[in-house]
């Protein structure tokens, strides 16, 4: 049975990576580009999400390297809009975690990406603290990571009047046990980390 | 009846409204919540995208707790939350092969046992107590905002019609409400970019709130976190991509559908939070003798 690729798969490839990482089998997708069309973002991204599809199906690693170096990964807000109305039923926000998995562990990942992710390595730091999130200790961190210090200083006074900021953490007991759970998946699959 | 309970962590903080009304109006319904003990961050939108097995150990540390604490269902009504712990419980179900790594990783027994479900599922139950003890009917159009979570992906969460739901529109009618027919409800308003892309928050959310003012909503009703606080928090930050675009800011107030229950209920506003809004509440009067509600 033929493989539908331009060049003969390997391990080595990003489809491959992609269907280890998610079960789903790129080549599936025929590019009809409705993903792209409803995309609340797709305007604001360099490549959308059929086009990224395009050059990992191919197969060439310097187009694979163009889908891992584009901004369209990192836009992506897995509002499922896309996975719900593809033709293929392709799990297409788990193929984009994937995208940037590949891409944070290659070094590849687009400048633009920094403050993005900047902001889920707070979130998760301040989870992995004290179970829950803290809002306003997440915020800190995130300012402390990208230098955005003006960032909402006239939104915080007024969420503080209404009661929606709290500023002492709502610690769960068993943080050892939250700590662990970090070591053993987070710490153990990613290098990065900040 | 009894249920067992997962705020989440943003029910602690910029939603506390949130729970205060589902709290206030699940008490107010004869409705027993049971905290789930011990409970942590279900990872939200930020561990899918940097660890997958993240993304399951910390839902399933929640699930686990739940199940070891004799509960069988958990009512989560952030639809974030709902939607990571459906996420986790669905693919720990489909392959079992995983159960076992992710039962190490939070060092607990994980069995698959716990049902989830979010408050439109609960008020959806409670209907016809509901009809009970409405004593202040909600007569104002409202436009029911869905957002993505509670309905998406289909193949997950199982729940209503994913391109145009109706089970809010019908809760909604079910207090007096007049929802009206519109095309956003299931749009996205910019979720986690909050933060870090305000700008496409405030382009998304522009389209959202143009879209229900100008087919005559005089409220938006949601029944999410991040929907919430993306049309509240950032309503500055909506009006001026507004202004700049030629069209019309407004000051038309975003309310969780808990709220909108709680004050036919006849709860008092205090108690469900409704000053707590950086909107403020004010709606214009009923056409009825009930009367509408300024906060």
């Amino acid at each position: 049975m033929s493989s539908g690729h331009h060049i003969v798969p390997g391990e080595a490839t990003l489809i491959e990576r992609v269907k280890a990482l998610t079960g789903v089998q790129l080549s599936h997708c025929y590019q009809c580009g409705k993903c792209a069309a409803g995309c609340p973002v797709g305007d604001q991204m360099d490549l959308t999400s059929s086009q990224i599809f395009r050059l990992v199906q191919l197969g060439f690693p310097e187009l694979e390297e163009k889908a891992l170096r584009s901004e369209g990964i990192w836009l992506c807000l897995a509002c499922e809009t896309c996975s719900t109305r593809c033709p293929q039923e392709i799990e297409i926000s788990k193929v984009m975690d994937a995208l940037r998995s590949e891409a944070l562990k290659r070094g590849l990942s687009h400048p633009k990406s920094r403050d993005i992710l900047a902001f889920h390595r707070a979130f998760l730091g301040a989870v992995k603290l004290a179970g829950r999130l803290n809002e306003v200790g997440m915020v800190a961190d995130y300012k402390r990571r990208t230098g955005h210090f003006l960032k909402d200083i006239l939104v915080a006074p007024r969420m503080f009047l209404k009661g929606k900021l709290g500023l002492i953490p709502h610690r769960i007991k068993d943080r050892a046990g939250l700590r662990a759970i970090f070591r053993r998946t987070l710490s153990k699959n990613t290098s990065d980390r900040g | 009846m009894r249920i067992g309970y997962y705020p989440g962590c943003s029910l602690l903080g910029s939603s506390r409204e949130f729970d205060e009304s589902t709290r206030a109006v699940l008490k107010a319904l004869d409705v027993e919540l049971v905290e789930v003990p011990d409970w942590n961050c279900c990872g939200a939108s930020s561990a899918h995208v940097l660890d997958h097995e993240l993304s399951l150990a910390l839902p399933a540390r929640i699930m686990a707790l739940a199940e070891a604490a004799g509960l069988d269902e958990i009512l989560a009504p952030c639809a974030a939350c709902s939607n990571r712990l459906l996420t986790a419980r669905q693919e720990l179900s489909n392959h079992p092969e995983k159960r076992a790594e992710i039962e190490t990783a939070i060092g607990m027994p994980y069995a698959g046992r716990v049902r989830i479900v979010n408050v439109l599922e609960v008020l959806d139950r409670l209907k016809d107590r509901i009809a009970e003890k409405c004593v202040a009917s909600f007569q104002h159009s409202v436009a029911c905002y869905y957002g993505c979570l509670l309905v998406r992906p289909p193949r997950v969460v199982d729940f209503d019609r994913p391109e145009d739901p109706q089970s809010l529109d019908r809760v909604m009618a079910s207090v007096g409400a007049n929802p009206i027919d519109w095309p956003f409800k299931t749009e996205c308003c910019g979720a986690a970019f909050s933060m870090t892309r305000t700008d496409i928050v405030a382009k998304l959310g522009a389209k959202i709130l143009s879209g229900a003012v100008k087919r005559g909503a005089e409220a938006l009703i949601v029944a999410c976190p991040m929907c919430h606080s993306n049309l509240d928090l950032r309503r500055d930050a909506i009006n001026a991509h507004l202004k700049a675009n030629g069209g019309q800011p407004s000051d038309v107030p975003v309310l969780f559908v808990t709220q909108v229950i709680g004050l036919a209920l006849g709860i008092d506003p205090k108690t469900l939070g409704l000053q707590r809004h950086l909107v403020s509440v004010q709606l214009p009067k009923a056409e009825s003798a009930t009367a509408g509600t300024t906060v």
